[in-house]
């Protein structure tokens, strides 16, 4: 099935886009105020996401945070990433996947993923990840606990854990970036994908020059934690 | 309540044993089959933990692998402690609470003015202490990691409701951990008093670590 990954998008408000196979790891600055549409074009298993101030990447998207501010570990609509700093990465702005988003999971890397498709040269995450950061300077010690897009991972009562297949042909993502943003992501499966086989399929990312957030944005006024990390956030550029 | 702490061990093993006050910064190097428990003096007292190899410190304490691997978000009796790197760093050989915090993270000056009030900026913090611990080892702000709360309670309901609650810990509660590794363990006694974690009102711990016994000579 072909999606139209820009779906709503004035094309004259598109500086990037380009499609990214399975397997593969893709990374890009994003400029405060555009915003990055990840399109799960065949409905495939997962993406992995970090994120990180551009202009200062000791700053970086902070799980326990972005759950506990939120007191929440499913994200959506109205939801943001926040650094390690008390301020705002990214707004989610948009998406159609019904919630599919994992806090907790983490990475694949490649003795779980031997394990997992038996031998082969499968993509992992972790492994993905260390190359896309070498490239801009940044290594083990950066890689923080990632989001999972395009994945949803529920806890049941005891604590224990269950993946919840979410996400269709056609599902988006829309990342609004509130800093400038340097944002790697690892198109791999999921690491509790039940699928046996090895399936990754291609992603669309756009990145576009999108309306600056009106005084009601629902991501920056939904609550007070929202409102004061954005005041941390513009502190930066006034 | 203190009576209990030394319950179990031989204390012609003990190696260390010092009472960490509120708030305060702790690091020590727990040797491979060495034990440390970590006894909740007060009750209701969140102990932020982070873990590191001691002969690589690129190696560390991994919240994801460790929930992934376990199947599940609480830590108790028989939980390993995973690294980055698919290691063991640390198990949980006992624990008298039945289940600790790995995805709540530290309270850090920045989150609390988001969670709290701009104002409250300036109040000490547990990334704070991590901070001016892991500077004696030559690390800083990149080797910080998302860490596990002894004695922290953080609920996930299945809608994905998370809060922080209540502690379940009592006076003289405690888990021991030992090491597979060398492990470098470093300790926030959180300072937060904002919120349940520790009844809003920061209290001490004790330290213990101990050393296994050695080897049946006859065999």
């Amino acid at each position: 099935m072909v999606v139209t990954a820009d779906d709503g998008i004035d094309p004259g408000l598109i500086t990037w886009a380009e499609t990214v196979p399975g397997g593969a790891y893709w990374s890009r600055k994003i400029k405060r105020g555009a915003t990055l549409r990840i399109v799960d074009l065949e409905g495939g298993q997962g993406v992995s996401l970090l994120c990180y101030n551009a202009d200062n990447p000791i700053e970086r998207y902070n799980a326990a945070d972005t759950v506990k501010i939120q007191f929440g570990i499913f994200l959506g609509v109205g939801k943001v990433l926040y650094s390690d700093m008390g301020r705002v990465l990214f707004s989610i702005t948009g998406e159609t996947t019904g919630g599919a988003f994992d806090t907790l999971g983490g990475a694949s890397n490649p003795a779980g993923s031997t394990q997992k498709y038996g031998e082969g040269d499968w993509r992992d995450t972790r492994s993905n990840f260390i190359n896309a950061l070498a490239k801009h300077d940044l290594g083990k010690k950066d890689i923080m606990p990632n989001l999972n897009l395009f994945a949803r991972v529920a806890v049941e009562e005891d604590g224990g854990l269950t993946f919840q297949e979410r996400s269709k042909a056609g599902s988006t993502v829309d990342l609004r970036a509130e800093m400038n943003v340097l944002v790697v992501i690892s198109n791999t499966p999921h690491v509790l994908h039940p699928s046996p086989t090895y399936q990754p399929t291609p992603v669309r990312v756009v990145v576009w020059n999108s309306p600056p957030p009106t005084s009601g944005d629902p991501c920056r006024t939904g609550c007070p934690e929202a409102v004061r990390g954005f005041e941390n956030t513009d502190a930066l550029f006034v | 309540m203190v009576a209990t702490a030394l319950q179990g061990i031989d204390s012609q093993r003990v190696v260390y044993d010092e009472v960490l006050a509120a708030r305060r910064p702790w690091s020590h190097v727990v040797e491979r089959g060495q034990v440390l428990r970590i006894v909740d003096l007060g009750g209701n007292q969140a102990v932020d933990f982070l873990v590191y190899n001691a002969d690589d410190y690129s190696e560390r304490y991994s919240a994801p692998d460790t929930i992934r691997l376990q199947g599940n978000i609480f830590l108790t009796t028989g939980s390993r402690l995973y690294s980055n790197d698919g290691g063991v760093l640390m198990t949980i050989v006992g624990d008298s609470v039945g289940r600790h915090d790995t995805s709540g993270g530290a309270c850090s000056c920045e989150s609390n003015s988001v969670r709290f009030g701009l104002d409250k900026k300036y109040q000490h913090a547990c990334v704070e202490n991590f901070l001016a611990a892991l500077s004696r080892y030559g690390m800083g702000k990149r080797d910080l990691v998302s860490n596990i709360n002894f004695f922290m309670n953080v609920p996930v309901s299945r809608d994905g409701t998370l809060e922080i609650v209540d502690g379940i810990s009592e006076p003289g509660s405690t888990v021991d951990l030992r090491a597979e590794m060398n492990a470098l363990v470093v300790i926030s006694n959180c300072p937060q008093m904002n919120n349940p974690c520790n009844g809003y009102n920061p209290t001490p711990i004790r330290l213990v670590i101990w050393a296994p016994p050695p080897p049946d000579p006859c065999r």
